[in-house]
C-alpha cells in the first residue's frame, strides 16, 4: 500500500492540527484556547512545509556542491505565517489579562455567567 | 508616474499613514490626518473605477516582478466597486469620528484608534485589491487584528470578551483559508488567481481540490458571519465604539463577500462551484436562515446596537441568496446589495452614535421620545429603516428586487416569497425603534432634557442617509457598475 | 512524539505545564522543520514560537493564575463531532496529494524553478528564500510588518500605561544575584552581536530581520529581568519605542515609495541603484533591516507592557 506510506505523514499532520482545533472549541479555559490555538496553527505549518521537501534535496541556499533543493516558496509562506500566528497569540493573550482584570477569572462559563446576571 | 501607480498607492497610502499616525500624540491631530489619508483612498478608487470601467482591467506588478513570481495587482469592475464603497465609508465614517471617539475613548488610546482604524481600511482594501491568493491571506489578518484593536476598545468591559470571541472565530477562520490556499498551492504550483484559475480547470475531480474548495468555503463564511457561523459578530458591533460598529458593519463583512465572489467565480468557476460542489444548495439554505434567523432575533433585542448587528446577519444572506442563484442577476442582486447595505447600515449606526452621544445608552428605552427631541436623528433613523425593510424609492428596494428577479428566473417561486417574508420581518423591528421614539415619552428628566445631535455627528449620517434615497432613484450608476462586475465574474469563471 | 505532547496538553489542568508542553511542541517542530530543509523557517520557529510566544504565555500566566478549572458539566459531543468531521475532509483532501519528497509534485514544476534557477542572476544572493521574501515578494512581507506592528500597537492599545495608574506592577528585578549579573554583563552584549550578525549575513545563510529582531529583543529582555523594568525603561522609553515600531515600517515603505519616485513600480529595487544587481541588495538590506527594527521595538514594547501591569506588587516566581 505505498498510497498510504507516501501519505502517512500527512495523516499524522492532520491529527496533530486536530488536537488543537479541539482544544480551541472545546476548552473553557481562555489561555488554554489560545494555546490549543497554536498547536493548530503550527500544525499547518508542518503541512505546509512537508510539501516543500525534495528527496535528496538541500536547503535552498546556494552552493556549487548541492545539485537538487528543496523548494522556497512554501518556506516564505510559512515564515510569514508564524509570524501572523504569533502577532494573533500576543494581542490574544493581552486580552486576556485584561479580561482578568475586569471578570476576576479567564474562564469562559464563569465569565458568561457574570455578563447574564447583568 | 501616479496615474500608473494607482493600484499601489490605493494601499501604500493608508498602510503607511497608519505608523505616522501612531506618532501623533493628540486625538484630534491624529483625526485630521486619519481623515485626510481616507479621502486620499477615496480619490484613488474613484480614479480606479473610471479607468477600469473605460479601459478594462488593471493590472500591477508589484516589485516589478511579473506574475506569478511576483504579486499581482489586479482591478476589475468588482472589486474597484468594492475597494470605493470601502474608502467612502471609511471616509463619511471618520467625519463623525472627531466627537464620537472623544467623548467614548480615553485621551491618551484616541491616537490609537485612529492607527488601528488606518490599518484596518489598508487591510481591507488590500485584500479586495490583490490578486494574489496569499498575498489575501496577509492582508485579511492585517485587517481582522486592528479589527479586534478596535472592538477591544469599547467602553463596556463585555468589549473584550467580544474582542476574544471574534479573535478566536477569526483566527479559526484565517487559518481554513490557509489551509485551503495550501491545498490549492500544492495541486498547481502558483498562488496568482487568474493562473489558478487556468490550472484548476482540468482539476475539477481532484480530491485535494475538492477539500481546498471546502476549507476555503468555511473559512470566508466564519468571515462574512453566515449562519451558523456568525456568533461573534453581534457582541463585535454592539460592544465596540460607535465609529467603530458604523465602519465595520458597512464594509468588513461586504470584502468576506467580495472574496467569496472572487474564490468561487474567478478561481474556482462556476462549473466546479456550483456543478462539481453543492455550493448553490448550500448557500439557498444558509442564506434563508440567516435570513429569517437574523430577522427573527432583531425583534428581541433590547440593546438597538445588538438589533443592528442581527438585522446585519439577515442581510448577509440576501447577499448569499444573490449567490447561490450563480445566474448574472442574482450577482447584479448581490453587489448591489454590498453598496445598497454599506449605505444603509453605515447611516444607521452613525445615527445610534448620535443617540449614544446624547442619552448615553443605545437600549429601546433610550429611544423613548427621541422624536420629539431629537427629530433629525430620528428621520435618518426611519429612512434607514424603511430602506432596510425594502420600501421603493429607497436602496433597499433595488437590491430585493433583482433577489426577486434571480428566483424568479429560475422558477424559484417559494424563494421569491421568502424573500418578501423577511421584509415583512424587518417592519417588526423596525416599528419597534418607531414606535419608541414616535409614541413613548422619555423617562426620566434627564430624558426629556436631550438634544438634537451635532452637526458633525449629523451631516456623516445624512451623507448616508440622502445616499439611500438618490441611489434608489437614480440606479444608473450602481446597477450598471454591478452588471458589469456580474458578467466579468461569470465570464472568467464558466 | 508530536502527538504525544499534544494530546497532553488536553488533557493536563496545570496550565504552566501546559505551556512549557507547548514549548516542546514548538521546538520539536523547529526540528522537525530542519529535516525538511527548511532551515530559515526552523529558526523563526524555534526564536518566535518556541521563544516569544512561551515566554510571552508565561506572562500571562504569572497574572492570571496557573491553573484551569475542571468541568463541571459533561463534556459535549459536538466539538469532538466537528473536529472529527474537519479531519475527515482533511483525510479525503489527502488522497490525491503527491507523496512526501516528489520531486515531480505540481509544486515544483511551475513558479519554484525560476525563484531556484534565476535568483542569482537576477538577485545575486545565495539564500533563495530570502531572495523571494524580501524582492519577488516582497510586498507580502510588508505586510507581515504591518502586521507585526499592529500586534505592537494592539498590546500598547490594550496593556499600555502612564506611570502612576494603579495597575502599574512594581516589579522586583533579580539583580541580586550577583553569579546573573555578571554572566549577564558577559553575555548581553554578545546575544546583541550576534543578533546584528544574522540580520546582516540572512542574505547567505538563515536568517534575515525577523530572526535579529527577535534576538535583539530578547537580550534587552534580559537585562530588562536582571535589572528591573523601571531602569530598563529609562534607557529605552515607551515612547522610543513606539516611534520605533513606526520607523521599521516606514523604512520599509519608505524603501518601496524610493522605488516609485525613481521610476519603478512599488518595491522594484533594480532601479535603487546603477545596475539591478546592486539595486537588489541594497533595497533588500534596506527593507531586512527595516524588518529588524520594528521587531526589535514590538517585541520590547510587548515584554515592557506584560510585565508592567499587575494588580499586586510581582516578586520573583521561581
Amino acid at each position: 500500500m505505498s498510497t498510504t506510506l507516501g501519505l502517512y505523514n500527512y495523516w499524522i499532520v492532520i491529527f496533530l492540527m486536530m488536537v488543537g482545533f479541539y482544544v480551541v472549541i472545546a476548552h473553557g479555559n481562555l489561555i488554554k484556547k489560545v494555546v490549543g490555538l497554536n498547536i493548530f496553527q503550527t500544525s499547518v505549518f508542518i503541512l505546509y512545509i512537508t510539501m516543500g521537501k525534495v528527496d535528496g534535496g538541500a536547503a535552498p541556499i546556494l552552493d556549487d556542491a548541492v545539485t537538487a533543493y528543496s523548494n522556497p516558496l512554501p518556506h516564505v509562506l510559512i515564515l510569514t505565517a508564524i509570524v501572523v500566528g504569533v502577532a494573533t497569540t500576543a494581542l490574544a493573550l493581552a486580552l486576556i489579562v485584561r479580561i482578568k482584570e475586569a471578570y476576576g477569572t479567564v474562564e469562559e462559563e464563569e465569565i458568561h455567567s457574570q455578563d447574564e446576571s447583568l | 508616474m501616479i496615474a500608473s501607480n494607482l493600484p499601489a498607492l490605493q494601499v501604500v497610502i493608508p498602510l503607511l499613514a497608519a505608523p505616522l499616525a501612531v506618532m501623533l500624540r493628540r486625538g484630534n491631530h491624529a483625526w485630521l490626518w486619519a481623515q485626510l489619508v481616507c479621502i486620499a483612498a477615496l480619490v484613488v478608487s474613484f480614479a480606479l473605477l473610471q479607468t477600469v470601467m473605460s479601459d478594462g482591467p488593471i493590472s500591477y506588478e508589484m516589485g516589478g516582478w511579473a506574475p506569478p513570481w511576483g504579486i499581482e495587482y489586479y482591478v476589475d469592475a468588482v472589486n474597484a466597486f468594492v475597494l470605493l464603497i470601502v474608502s467612502a465609508i471609511a471616509t463619511i465614517v471618520m467625519l463623525a469620528a472627531r466627537t464620537s471617539v472623544a467623548a467614548e475613548i480615553a485621551q491618551d488610546k484616541q491616537s490609537l484608534f485612529y492607527t488601528a482604524y488606518l490599518l484596518c481600511l489598508a487591510g481591507l482594501l488590500g485584500i479586495t485589491i490583490t490578486g494574489d491568493a496569499f498575498n489575501v491571506f496577509v492582508f485579511l489578518e492585517i485587517s481582522s487584528l486592528s479589527t479586534y484593536i478596535l472592538v477591544s476598545l469599547g467602553r463596556d468591559r463585555r468589549a473584550l470578551t467580544a474582542a476574544f470571541q471574534y479573535l478566536i472565530m477569526g483566527t479559526i477562520g484565517a487559518t481554513f483559508i490557509l489551509i485551503g490556499v495550501g491545498m490549492l498551492y500544492m495541486s498547481t504550483g502558483t498562488l496568482n488567481m487568474l493562473d489558478l484559475a487556468a490550472r484548476l480547470d482540468p482539476l475539477s475531480e481532484s480530491r485535494t481540490v475538492q477539500a481546498a474548495f471546502a476549507f476555503l468555503a468555511v473559512g470566508i463564511s466564519l468571515k462574512l458571519a453566515l449562519f451558523p457561523l456568525h456568533l461573534w459578530l453581534p457582541n463585535a458591533y454592539a460592544f465596540a465604539p460607535s465609529v467603530a460598529s458604523a465602519f465595520l458593519a458597512a464594509t468588513a463583512t461586504k470584502v468576506a463577500v467580495y472574496v467569496m465572489l472572487r474564490f468561487f467565480f474567478t478561481i474556482f468557476g462556476v462549473d466546479l462551484s456550483f456543478e462539481v460542489m453543492p455550493l448553490g444548495f448550500t448557500l439557498k439554505v444558509l442564506a434563508l436562515l440567516a435570513i429569517f434567523a437574523g430577522s427573527a432575533v432583531a425583534i428581541y433585542q433590547d440593546n438597538v446596537k445588538r438589533l443592528l448587528a442581527y438585522s446585519s446577519v439577515a442581510q448577509i444572506g440576501y447577499m448569499i441568496l444573490g449567490i447561490s442563484f450563480a445566474s448574472a442577476t442574482g450577482l447584479t442582486a448581490t453587489i448591489l446589495h454590498l453598496f445598497n447595505h454599506a449605505m444603509m447600515k453605515g447611516g444607521l449606526f452613525l445615527a445610534l452614535a448620535a443617540v449614544f452621544y446624547r442619552t448615553g445608552g443605545v437600549s429601546v428605552a433610550h429611544f423613548r421620545g427621541l422624536g420629539k427631541t431629537m427629530p433629525w436623528t430620528m428621520l435618518a433613523v426611519v429612512i434607514g429603516g424603511l430602506s432596510l425593510i425594502g420600501v421603493p424609492l429607497t436602496v433597499g428596494f433595488i437590491s430585493k428586487w433583482y433577489l426577486v428577479l434571480a428566483a424568479l428566473e429560475q422558477d424559484l417561486w417559494p424563494i421569491a416569497m421568502l424573500v418578501l417574508a423577511g421584509s415583512l420581518l424587518a417592519v417588526i423591528y423596525v416599528w419597534k425603534l418607531v414606535e419608541a421614539a414616535y409614541f413613548q415619552t422619555p423617562d426620566s428628566e434627564a430624558g426629556a432634557m436631550v438634544r438634537e445631535a451635532p452637526l458633525s455627528l449629523l451631516i456623516p449620517t445624512w451623507i448616508l442617509i440622502v445616499a439611500n434615497i438618490y441611489f434608489g432613484i437614480d440606479t444608473s450608476l450602481t446597477v450598471g457598475v454591478a452588471q458589469t462586475a456580474a458578467a466579468s465574474l461569470l465570464g472568467i469563471g464558466g | 512524539m508530536l502527538a504525544v505532547t499534544a494530546l497532553s496538553v488536553v488533557f493536563l489542568r496545570d496550565l504552566f505545564t501546559t505551556v512549557m508542553l507547548f514549548g516542546i511542541y514548538s521546538l520539536l517542530s523547529a526540528g522537525f522543520f530542519v529535516t525538511m530543509d527548511a532551515v530559515d523557517v526552523a529558526l523563526t520557529e524555534a526564536s518566535v514560537g518556541a521563544g516569544v510566544t512561551t515566554m510571552l504565555m508565561l506572562g500571562t500566566l504569572a497574572l492570571t493564575g496557573r491553573k484551569e478549572k475542571a468541568h463541571r458539566k459533561p463534556t459535549s459531543m459536538l466539538p469532538l463531532a466537528v473536529v472529527t468531521v474537519t479531519g475527515l475532509v482533511l483525510i479525503y483532501g489527502t488522497l490525491d496529494m503527491p507523496f512526501l519528497g516528489d520531486p515531480d509534485a505540481p509544486v515544483h514544476q511551475h513558479v519554484a524553478p525560476r525563484y531556484i534557477e534565476q535568483s542569482y542572476e537576477e538577485i545575486g544572493m545565495p539564500n533563495i528564500v530570502t531572495s523571494v521574501l524580501a524582492s519577488y515578494r516582497g510586498f507580502d512581507t510588508l505586510g507581515e510588518v504591518v502586521v507585526i506592528f499592529t500586534a505592537g500597537l494592539g498590546v500598547l492599545t490594550l496593556l499600555g500605561l502612564s506611570g502612576d495608574s494603579p495597575h502599574r506592577a512594581r516589579p522586583v528585578a533579580m539583580g541580586h544575584h550577583l553569579v546573573l549579573r555578571v554572566i549577564a554583563r558577559a553575555l548581553i552584549p554578545l546575544i546583541l552581536l550576534y543578533a546584528l550578525y544574522i540580520q546582516f549575513h540572512g542574505d547567505y545563510g538563515p536568517g534575515g530581520g525577523f530572526q535579529a529582531g527577535v534576538i535583539f529583543g530578547a537580550a534587552i529582555i534580559l537585562y530588562t529581568l536582571l535589572f528591573g523594568l523601571t531602569k530598563a525603561e529609562r534607557v529605552i522609553t515607551p515612547v522610543f519605542l513606539r516611534y520605533m515600531m513606526a520607523a521599521g515600517v516606514l523604512i520599509y515603505g519608505g524603501t518601496g515609495v524610493l522605488s516609485l519616485l525613481l521610476g519603478g513600480e512599488f518595491l522594484n529595487y533594480n532601479v535603487l541603484a546603477h545596475d539591478p544587481l546592486h539595486g537588489q541588495h541594497y533595497g533588500i538590506i534596506a527593507v531586512e533591516f527595516g524588518v529588524g527594527v520594528t521587531v526589535t521595538a514590538v517585541i520590547i514594547s510587548i515584554f515592557f507592557n506584560f510585565t508592567g501591569r499587575g494588580s499586586q506588587p510581582q516578586e520573583e516566581k521561581q
